[in-house]
This record gives C-alpha cells, sequence and structure tokens, in this order.
C-alpha cells in the first residue's frame, strides 16, 4: 500500500545556465531567466510504500514521516533562494526536474535515520511548482 | 522522470448511439443522453516521461507543451458542442473515454522524440471522475 503527504513551501529561484549565453538564457528561459529571480508556492508531495501496522492500522507514524520531510528537506528550501542557498544546486540550473532530483537525493540518504528496519520506504515524490505544472521522481530513478 | 500540465476547458456534448433508439440510449447513457446537449468543465492533465538535459537542466520546455495543448486541444474543443463542431464526434460517442483517445492522437505526434514520449493523458469529466489513457 502507498500513503502520500503534501507538504507547502515558498522558494525564489532563477533559471539561468551558465553554459549559455545571455541571449540563448533568455531564448531557454523567457521570464524565468528574470536576473532578480522570481518565487513559487510548490507543493511537495512524498509518496511511501509498506504495509499498514496490523495494531494500529498505520503503514507509516505521520509524525515520523513529518520529521523526516522537514529535516531532510523543508529545513532546507523553505523561504530560501534556491540559487544561492542551497549548495547542492549551486552548480546546477534550480529547474523543478533538478530540484526533485536533490530532493530524492536527500530523502533516500536520511531515510533510515528516521525509519530503521525498512518496512517503509521511500516510493517517490511529486512537486508542483503551480497548480498546472507537476514533476514526479521515483526513488529508484536516483543516481547514487 | 514524468511532468504533467493542467489545461482546463469547457464543452457541451450529448452521449446517444446515432440509429439506436431514445429509449435505449436513455437506458445506456442517462441524463447523458438529453437531446438537447450538456456541458462540463473539462481538466485535461498530460504527463510526459523524458531525461533531463545536463545543459538546461529541463526535460522540455513548458511553454511548447503549453502551446501545444493549447492549440491541438484548447483551440479546437474549447466553447464547442462537440457533437457537431469537432470530428470525429459526428460520428463517434464523445465520452470522456473517446475524448481522452482523441487528445492522445492529437498530441502524441508532438512528444515523441528520444527525449520526450507521451506517457499519459487524463481527463476530468468532473472532479468526480476521470479517465486515464495510455494509448494501449
Amino acid at each position: 500500500m502507498k500513503l502520500t503527504a503534501r507538504y507547502p513551501f515558498s522558494a525564489a529561484h532563477r533559471l539561468h545556465s551558465n553554459q549559455l549565453s545571455e541571449d540563448e538564457n533568455w531564448a531557454v528561459y523567457g521570464r524565468c531567466n528574470n536576473p532578480f529571480g522570481h518565487g513559487h508556492n510548490y507543493w511537495l508531495e512524498v509518496t511511501v510504500r509498506g504495509e499498514p501496522d496490523a495494531e494500529t492500522g498505520m503503514l507509516v507514524d505521520r509524525h515520523q514521516l513529518d520529521d523526516c520531510v522537514r529535516e531532510e528537506i523543508l529545513s532546507r528550501v523553505s523561504h530560501v533562494n534556491l540559487n544561492e542557498q542551497v549548495d547542492e544546486l549551486k552548480d546546477l540550473v534550480p529547474t523543478t526536474e533538478n530540484v526533485a532530483y536533490v530532493f530524492a537525493d536527500w530523502l533516500k540518504r536520511g531515510w533510515m535515520r528516521h525509519f530503521e528496519g525498512g518496512a517503509v520506504s521511500f516510493d517517490r515524490i511529486r512537486i508542483y511548482e503551480t497548480r498546472n505544472n507537476r514533476f514526479e521522481i521515483q526513488a529508484n530513478e536516483v543516481r547514487q | 522522470m514524468l511532468i504533467t500540465r493542467r489545461v482546463e476547458f469547457s464543452a457541451s456534448h450529448r452521449c446517444a448511439v446515432e440509429g439506436w433508439s431514445d429509449e435505449k440510449n436513455r437506458e445506456t447513457f442517462g441524463a447523458e443522453a438529453n437531446e438537447h446537449g450538456h456541458g462540463h468543465n473539462y481538466v485535461l492533465e498530460v504527463t510526459l516521461s523524458g531525461t533531463v538535459d545536463a545543459v538546461t537542466g529541463m526535460i522540455v520546455d513548458l511553454k511548447d507543451v503549453k502551446t501545444v495543448l493549447n492549440r491541438e486541444v484548447v483551440d479546437v474543443m474549447d466553447h464547442r458542442y462537440l457533437n457537431a463542431e469537432v470530428p470525429p464526434f459526428d460520428k463517434v460517442v464523445p465520452t470522456s473515454e473517446n475524448i481522452a483517445r482523441e487528445i492522445w492522437r492529437r498530441i502524441v505526434p508532438h512528444f515523441s522524440t528520444d527525449t520526450v514520449k507521451l506517457y499519459e493523458v487524463r481527463l476530468y469529466e468532473t472532479e468526480n471522475l476521470y479517465v486515464e489513457y495510455r494509448g494501449e
């Protein structure tokens, strides 16, 4: 069985590649290339997989999941500038594709600190950049 | 990785098989068979699968996706009576199943490169009912 929890967070970014000229950057990213940056109210959905406990009927302790996502992801990205303040994104363009890879990587690395024993697995994340655009990555797509 | 773009359009339709009696259409499609037609606010979610470009950090330019969806779906179906104005629904019953298939057929040529493929079309007829189609 799978369970998904949703976490809103707000952050700023600017889409700009050092490997492209100014004109090319504008052509590829349009207004997302604005030198001053801009922001989004993102939604992060974290999906976990496992079997509900026979006694509690719960697949995962909600508080434990909230703590895990807060520690591993939200504390690093809530109300920050993704280009400037996230080490893992300093050499990457903070498109939501790249952000999804970084988040999934963080969760995968930190997972066992929160969920020892392997009864609860990290399945996938989805990031909504806006209501109309969402990005999804499976845990097994992360290169570690 | 999967990327999903959402768009909305509103259209009217009537679900009935030509050649069937009114009674049989009523029995099969219920209120959807009302001969005066009715409408829905459709919500379309198009999911693409692809690999992230090493330079741009993008699977696909979402502006291009929006352009294709507007041209192939919204401009064609929004505020139209599907049965009368949008082929093939003059001959094919415009159920959500068939509309999803038609949307897939219209957009699949635009998302068939080595790096980006059409993965799924999800069409919500209402908030409470949707169909998913993966080209099967």
